[in-house]
């Protein structure tokens, strides 16, 4: 049996001596070496998870350590650790150290947690199936020559293959709770606004969030209540309290669950992963609580909405690189528009690119109306109608995905094709509300099937709870 | 596309004929200690690039913070025009690219800016009221410097000020002559300078105007295309360019040309201007609202200490001046020209009931002393009270107004502190007001010169001055020249 799953393991073997902070990191680091063809992690701190495992050890004896003493973390190549080079997956960011370190990951250091490395990710988060990066493809573990999702596609992997504990990632439209499904792993985001962004580096303002994977719930909501809360440093953090979600997890009441209609009913919807929706309703059925089939007539408007708002403030967000003042600079260039267009021509990807000239497109003058004041406008109808159905829900309930993990060059061609990935996912990012995607089984093939959960801004606890349920619910069969 | 067009000037006929529109954009840099969203210094003349941190060189991760007491600025300049402050406010991106631009866009308000409305009453040459009203003032960061080298071929960029606050103070297009805009820049900077919100100084950049000029046949309600101009680097400049270009227009005008809208810069050299670049080619700023920064908002008690803080305003102590202390509007204007030589003149119109004194005391010997050393008012030595002695001196008769200003005030101006009683009574200066020892004196000098008496007698009264320097002459100056006078016209009627 793999050694590592779940932090109560760990803690467990620490406390009786079984194991040290140092063993766990050298088993993960072996993992990594062993694994090393998957591309999970782009960088691996070897030496300094060593040492600072070293350190807890010590604590430990001592009884000082904090709180995930034991925990090994990744992170995804788009936060900030001062010192350490972040990518984003980006030719243009080649080479750049960041000088400071992103709140969330300095909160999980701050209780003794270890940064073990960088993951893969798609360039800038741009992406769903982890294609877009200038460090190369990562590999499904489940099976090598399909993708693993995206955009936090390394975060998925390396907790899939049992490479870290748990690791963090980030989520606009989806992507940890796509690349969650297509690996079996658990993947939350959280509401809009509970985890402070500073650090984070910007694809959709308005929309990113920074997100956990992990094996079980329990390590999921550590992580995510310790990395949570107000921050001077992002003036739209929120400034609610944080609960202590992991102690939250005991659920016993009848739940009232809505199913979309236009979700289950979707053309894009595989049978497998229908299949295995639908017996996971009845058996919520048998169990007592109340599941109704609820029309959600947006849906087609969702991922139009997405992509115009979403490309609107990334092609503005990515305006700061530029090659003026840090990153790659074209070598070509012979005055300042040449550096510009060279820089920037180079220095980004195909997807990226793509994406800040839908979002320059929207923004300008002869379209602004037409796109992206009809998409605010849209963006609040979906947040009020999911809101309101979330007044009289306690949970919406549907596949995380339409389809499991495709192959590489699949939607090389088809762009739309792509963004369809997002078809379930973009809906809570719209609106802001937490979602979380849990495994629900695998397909004939023998490929993950994720089941997404959705409950109402600043209802994680409610949402771990319930999912916590499920993962339990489906084991006792 | 350059043009340099020098015009000849145009008959004052033809010019009779055409309205002249102005409307001005105004930046007045805050005088706040950080940045307008971070927490770098704004201090002025440090090594480039020091006054930097990962936010202000737009570092991917970071994000922005608002300034309160640049709102704080802002809203103060607002109330002090009237305006309507604007509760719940939001940022908007405006989008381009430059160098000195760290983030690819500037953080500003696009709609919802933090004033609305408002007013500024500006005052003419010929004495006439008027009043420019404002459409807006709002918040935004200023962007980095562009800095060419000798011998270097690189442009290098110092990012010092960028990220530093300021406000954009725009006007409806209400000017209507290059002295209205003269004067609203004039009120303008006294605004800032009394608010304390921005040092005003136009030369080195801390106040900066563009200028949205036009032309339309006099009684026409349609505005003409607008031209908008650049780079006049002070008031006086502002107002030739303004000139140029409503002689400029008028020819095209005249000769039946388009006059295209577009962004012109002002050369001071040449007092012209020339075209920098046509509307066709102008930037899409894709402005949309910040999604990194939560509204700023301003609750009813914020709005009220700011009110209750705000310092007396150059027009309300203009009015005061001519209301109360019974001054003449010249006089009033000079004196509240400046707020700390306003605030020295109402600290010393608390000592001395003589405000007419006071006046010409502080617009001319204490002025002239402050002009000669190039000091501030509150480097002056002599505390108001002091002023007040001196022209309560004066006002008894002690010493005349010509001893009390050339012996008495430079020694006051030596040592400090001194009382001007006491420098005129070691300095032997006190006047002699008795009657019985200045008649003697007069009676020697009617005596030593009996030919002019019987001239004055006769009828050339000139002479009268004659005597009385004579008198003071002979009474080494210390002699009421009051007294003197009244005692000399006695014995020569006699």
């Amino acid at each position: 049996m793999e050694k590592f799953r779940s932090f109560d393991e760990i803690k467990k073997s620490l406390q009786n001596g079984d194991t040290s902070c140092k063993a766990i990191v050298n088993h993960y680091l072996e993992n990594i070496q062993t694994k090393a063809h998957l591309n999970a992690f782009v960088e691996v701190y070897t030496q300094s998870a060593l040492e600072k495992a070293e350190e807890i050890d010590k604590k430990l004896s001592t009884g000082k350590a904090g709180k995930l003493a034991g925990m090994v973390l990744g992170i995804k190549d788009v936060l900030c650790y001062q010192g350490h080079e972040a990518n984003a997956s980006s030719k243009i960011l080649s080479g750049f150290e960041s000088q400071f370190t992103a709140t969330a990951i300095q909160r999980l250091i701050d209780e003794d947690a270890i940064i073990i490395g960088r993951l893969n990710c798609d360039e800038f988060g741009m992406g769903s199936s982890n294609e877009n990066s200038v460090h190369g493809n990562t590999l499904n573990a489940a099976d090598e020559g399909r993708v693993p999702g995206g955009s936090s596609g390394g975060s998925a992997v390396a907790v899939q293959a049992n490479l870290c504990t748990a690791s963090l990632g980030t989520d606009t439209g989806g992507s940890v709770r796509q690349p969650a499904a297509f690996t079996g792993t658990v993947g939350i985001k959280p509401t809009y606004s509970r985890v402070s962004r500073w650090g984070l580096i910007a694809y959709a303002s308005s929309f990113d969030t920074i997100g956990v994977f992990s094996n079980n719930v329990k390590d999921n909501a550590m992580v995510l209540e310790t990395m949570a809360g107000p921050d001077d440093y992002d003036s739209t953090s929120s400034k609610k309290p944080v609960p202590n979600y992991s102690e939250l997890l005991h659920f016993d009441k009848r739940a009232k669950i809505a199913c979309l209609k236009e979700t289950m009913h979707s053309d894009a919807l595989q049978d497998e992963i229908k299949q295995h929706t639908l017996d996971i309703l009845d058996k919520l059925r048998e169990e007592g609580h109340q599941v109704e089939e609820v029309d959600f007539p947006l849906l087609t408007y969702v991922l139009p909405t997405y992509y115009i708002l979403t490309t609107a403030e990334a092609s503005s967000n990515l305006s700061r690189f530029d090659g003026v003042k840090y990153g790659y600079r074209t070598p070509n260039a012979h005055n300042l528009e040449s550096m510009y267009k060279l820089t920037r021509s180079e220095g980004f990807g195909e997807e990226v690119k793509r994406r800040i000239m839908l979002g320059t497109f929207v923004l300008s003058a002869s379209y602004y109306d037409a796109y992206f004041t009809k998409a605010q406008k849209v963006r609040r109808m979906i947040k009020e109608f999911t809101e309101n159905l979330l007044n009289k829900f306690d949970y919406i309930v549907m596949p995380t995905t339409p389809s499991v993990a495709f192959r590489f060059g699949e939607h090389r061609d088809d762009p739309v094709a792509m963004y369809l990935e997002d078809l379930f996912t973009v809906q809570a990012s719209v609106s802001g509300v937490p979602a979380i995607s849990i495994p629900n089984g695998n397909d004939s093939n023998g490929l993950p099937i994720g089941l997404q959960i959705m409950a109402n801004s600043f209802k994680e606890a409610d949402l771990y709870a319930f999912a916590n349920y499920l993962m339990d619910l489906k084991s006792s069969n | 596309m350059i043009e340099e067009t020098k015009t000849a000037p145009i008959s004052t006929g033809i010019k009779g004929k055409y309205e002249l529109v102005i409307g001005l954009e105004v930046h007045a840099q805050l005088l706040t200690n950080s940045k307008m969203y971070t927490s770098d210094s704004t201090a002025y003349g440090n090594l480039p690039n020091t006054n930097i941190s990962v936010l202000t060189l737009g570092h991917p991760g970071t994000l922005p913070k608002v300034n309160k007491r640049a709102v704080e600025f802002a809203i103060r300049m607002g109330l002090a025009c009237n305006c309507e402050i604007t509760r719940r406010n939001i940022f908007s991106r405006k989008n381009y690219f430059y160098p000195d631009l760290p983030k690819g866009y500037q953080i500003t308000q696009d709609k919802g800016p933090i004033c609305v409305g408002g007013e500024v009453p500006i005052t003419l040459g010929n004495g006439e009221n008027k009043t420019v009203t404002l459409n807006r003032i709002h918040m935004e960061e200023d962007a980095g410097k562009s800095m060419h080298l000798a011998g270097e071929t690189d442009t290098l960029v110092d990012f010092n000020r960028a990220g530093v606050p300021l406000i954009e103070i725009v006007t409806e297009p209400d000017m209507r002559s290059s002295e209205e805009a003269y004067q609203f820049l004039t009120e303008i900077k006294k605004l800032v300078r009394y608010l304390d919100i921005c040092d005003g100084n136009m030369e080195e950049g801390s106040l900066r105007c563009d200028a949205n000029i036009s032309i339309m046949p006099k009684g026409s309600k349609t505005l003409g295309k607008k031209v908008e101009v650049k780079n006049m680097n002070s008031f006086r400049n502002v107002a030739r360019a303004i000139e140029h270009e409503f002689d400029r227009q008028i020819l095209l005008y005249e000769n039946g040309e388009d006059i295209v809208s577009e962004t012109r810069t002002f050369d001071a050299t040449s007092g012209t201007t020339s075209s920098m670049r046509t509307k066709e080619d102008l930037n899409d700023y894709r402005y949309f609202p910040e999604p990194d920064l939560s509204p700023v908002v301003v609750s009813e008690e914020w709005l009220e200490n700011i009110q209750n803080e705000l310092p007396p305003l150059p027009r309300e102590l203009f009015e005061k001046f001519v209301r109360d202390y019974d001054l003449p509007t010249y006089d009033a204007g000079v004196l509240t020209d400046s707020k700390e030589i306003a605030l020295y003149f109402e600290a010393l119109c608390q000592a001395t009931q003589n405000y007419k004194a006071a006046s010409n005391w502080l617009m001319g010997p204490v002025k002239s002393y402050l002009n000669e050393l190039t000091l501030h008012i509150d480097d002056f030595p002599i505390k108001p009270e002091g002023i007040a002695s001196l022209i309560l001196l004066v006002d008894e008769g002690k010493v005349s107004f010509s001893v009390a200003s050339q012996k008495i005030y430079p020694e006051m101006l030596k040592s400090a502190g001194r009382s001007p009683l006491e420098i005129a009574q070691s300095l032997n200066l006190i006047q002699d007001s008795d009657e019985d020892s200045i008649k003697p004196i007069i009676e020697q000098v009617l005596e030593e010169s009996s030919g002019k008496v019987a001239e004055y007698r006769a009828g050339k009264k000139g002479l009268l001055g004659m005597f009385m320097g004579q008198v003071m002459k002979r009474s080494k100056g210390k002699a009421d020249p009051k007294v003197a006078n009244k005692i000399l016209i006695e014995l020569l009627e006699k």
